[in-house]
């Protein structure tokens, strides 16, 4: 990690006078999860080096309340949701992103309802417009060519109908995506969502990380790529399950784009 | 004379008890809690006339989708027929709308075409249900009455078309022998491209042939009667109320879970820095909402309809992730757990006139270990043809467990601490969020 991320703070910017563009909502497992916070790396230089006009919360970003309202404490989800919006609110903010579905969603859909009414993109909805827009330019990547499958984390897909975009960022990168036998709307969850993410699992057969996992593997990808946190903690257990951690790589879209970016 | 009577009455008798079942089933819908579900009203009717109408979703799976497709064209189709038998039964006519020539023997003709479809179909259903045995059928809430019932409505099926096929076979030869008001002058009415192969099965005597031709009407009329009567207890009510469950369905995107409103006032009142923490409340003449449901009163309306219209076909457990890896959910249960309790429910107003409390709820049908194993992944809602959403009961059955009950599994309220103390499922300090930046 020879580069240095820049990365400015809402507060940092406020006491400067200034209001960026859009807020980059890191989320929970961004921000403390040592597989995720590579993510967040990723995304940040991308963000940096399209010179996008970005800040975080920091210190002062809290959890969705996803999780709570999933798992039937919607008091605290609505808690959660009141404080953040008027966190957010008294920053002005205008655009997020987020590298989660899950806070995307909650933002998306169940935040307008109790006041926070913004623009919300996924990461990989805003690396499509970032590639398209020509901000960030790919060249053959140190994944062109490789067979790489596509997993659809629930709360981005089946949930909120974007199967395109992160396909789209992969497109870009030359990639032939072999898609999975369950995929786009027919895709099978990774077994983290519904707050699962934080209990052991009823009694069964298997876990739902092996399910589809197997289902992953199938394809012979040398790369799983997925677009959620969780996705990949759930699947990266899976590849381990199958002892195939040496071959086959779970990534974050923005961890593969963030592998072929032109320099300029 | 006496048939048309016994005929008109037998027509009345038969809707309305149909009728009082129906008005039954909507009493019981309306047992449930309001559902906001009035908005987009032109995108809900689109959504109807392909999901209902235009069975989209059934052609996720093609092959059971093209034999349900001949069966559902085969029941509205094959049903203009009816109109014919009822004006019939009623004035003591003889295929009354003969006088369509042409037309007429285009109907009928295709009527019989479909009618072989739909036994060809219908022997299909039967044999991937109890011979090929798959899977999605044989789930455990599948023994018992629900499977009696399937395979019911395929006998039903089979027996109907064969007494249409019958009534005609027998006609037609009738009307060869040139037998009383059964003989046309203007020759063979009515067009019989499969009945008439039955042309030399069948006696050729007249007297027992109109004892044939008129047994199989009877037989026929009636057993549409004593099947629409069925309905109401059966799966098989989707045929009608798939209608107005696809207009009332959730629409996307389906990640949107709806914020509730008696959670809404209470974080209101707490957030609002104003408000004094001892004041009692001025004019709560009503009992609050509870939060969260114990028992079908606390569903929204339109998840009492979406369990009245439950086909039992399986999809939706055939995808649950929970169920393919062994838990014990499974989404269709659910859907035919809130029937079973809401019918019970039904039963114990009409003995008592009002619900006399049981001491049961829903959750003596529904398990707190079928309610947790759900990702609320959405694959159930995708899948069903009818547009059923099996999430909205679990969460609504979670929001009871948490809110009312304190009774989440340990771990999640270990995540709800946590959330609460420090901003995070985990127990991470919120001061520690901006690590990453300079961790390598």
């Amino acid at each position: 990690m020879s580069e240095k991320i820049k990365v400015r703070t809402m507060a940092e910017l406020a006491a400067e006078g200034k209001e960026p563009e859009i807020l980059f909502w890191v989320g929970c497992a961004g921000s403390f999860d040592d597989r995720a916070k590579k993510i967040t790396k990723a995304f940040a230089k991308l963000l940096n080096k399209a010179n996008v006009d970005f800040a975080v919360l920091g210190t002062e970003e809290s959890c969705t309340g996803d999780p709570a309202k999933r798992a039937g404490n919607e008091f605290l989800f609505q808690m959660q949701a009141a404080t953040n919006i008027e966190v957010m609110n008294s920053y002005n903010v205008k655009k997020i992103v987020t590298t989660c579905p899950h806070c995307y969603n909650t933002f998306k859909n169940e935040y307008p309802d109790l006041g926070g009414k913004y623009e919300v993109y996924h990461h990989t909805e805003l690396l499509q417009s970032l590639l398209q827009e020509g901000k960030l330019k790919v060249e053959g990547g140190a994944y062109k060519g490789i067979d790489i499958t596509y997993h659809d984390p629930c709360y981005l897909g089946r949930g909120n109908g974007q199967y395109e975009a992160p396909r789209e960022v992969l497109h870009q990168l030359e990639i032939d995506i072999k898609e999975m036998k369950h995929h786009k709307e027919n895709s099978v969850c990774c077994g983290a969502g519904g707050a699962q993410m934080f209990k052991e699992a009823e009694p069964q057969k298997e876990e739902i990380f092996v399910f589809r996992t197997r289902e992953a593997l199938e394809t012979n990808p040398k790369v799983i790529a997925t677009a959620c946190a969780f996705c990949n903690t759930m699947i990266t257990d899976g590849v381990k399950f199958f002892n195939k951690e040496q071959d086959v790589k779970v990534l974050d879209i923005a961890e593969i784009l963030e592998q072929g970016i032109k320099e300029d | 004379m006496i048939g048309q009577i016994l005929f008109t009455i037998i027509l009345l008798v038969g809707a309305g008890y149909f009728i009082s079942n129906i008005q039954k089933a909507i009493r019981n819908i309306k047992l449930g809690k309001p559902s906001h579900r009035d908005d987009h009203k032109e995108q809900r009717l689109k959504n109807m006339i392909l999901k209902a109408f235009g069975q989209q979703k059934m052609f996720k799976r093609p092959i059971p989708a093209l034999l349900h497709l001949v069966v559902y064209l085969g029941f509205i189709i094959i049903n203009i027929e009816v109109i014919e038998i009822v004006i019939d039964g009623i004035f003591g006519t003889h295929r009354i709308l003969s006088f369509m020539g042409g037309f007429y023997n285009f109907l009928i003709g295709s009527f019989e075409f479909l009618a072989t479809l739909v036994i060809v179909s219908v022997t299909i259903f039967w044999i991937r249900r109890n011979i090929l045995k798959l899977l999605r059928f044989q789930s455990p809430e599948m023994k018992g009455w629900p499977k009696k019932d399937a395979n019911l409505i395929l006998y039903f099926e089979m027996v109907l078309m064969t007494a249409f096929l019958t009534m005609n076979a027998a006609d037609y030869k009738l009307q060869v022998l040139h037998y009383g008001h059964y003989y046309f002058k203007q020759g063979i009415v009515g067009s019989f491209p499969i009945s008439k192969f039955l042309y030399n099965i069948l006696p050729d005597n007249p007297e027992s042939l109109v004892l044939i031709e008129r047994g199989a009407w009877w037989f026929h009329i009636i057993g549409i009667l004593v099947f629409l009567n069925y309905l109401y207890f059966s799966k098989h009510l989707h045929i009608l109320l798939a209608f107005p469950n696809t207009y009332y369905a959730k629409l996307p995107p389906l990640a949107k879970f709806e914020n509730l409103e008696s959670v809404k006032k209470e974080v209101a009142l707490m957030m609002d820095p104003n408000a004094d923490p001892y004041a009692m409340p001025v004019e709560e003449a009503e009992e609050p909402d509870r939060f969260g449901a114990r028992d079908v009163f606390d569903l929204e309306w339109v998840y009492l309809l979406n369990a009245y219209t439950c086909t039992e076909c399986g999809r939706c457990t055939d995808v649950c992730p929970a169920n393919q890896t062994g838990k014990k959910l499974s989404p269709r249960k659910i859907m035919m757990d809130v029937r079973d309790r809401l019918e019970e429910v039904g039963k114990n107003i009409d003995a008592n006139g009002e619900f006399v409390d049981d001491g049961k709820s829903l959750l003596d049908y529904i398990s707190k270990e079928e309610i947790w194993a759900c990702t609320t992944c959405n694959a159930c809602v995708e899948e069903c043809p009818v547009e059923n959403d099996p999430l909205d009961v679990i969460i609504a059955v979670r929001q009871y467990l948490v809110m009312e009950e304190s009774a989440a599994p340990s771990e999640l309220n270990m995540t709800f601490t946590n959330i609460e103390n420090n901003g995070a499922p985990w127990q991470y300090s919120q001061m520690d969020r901006l690590n990453w930046v300079d961790e390598d």
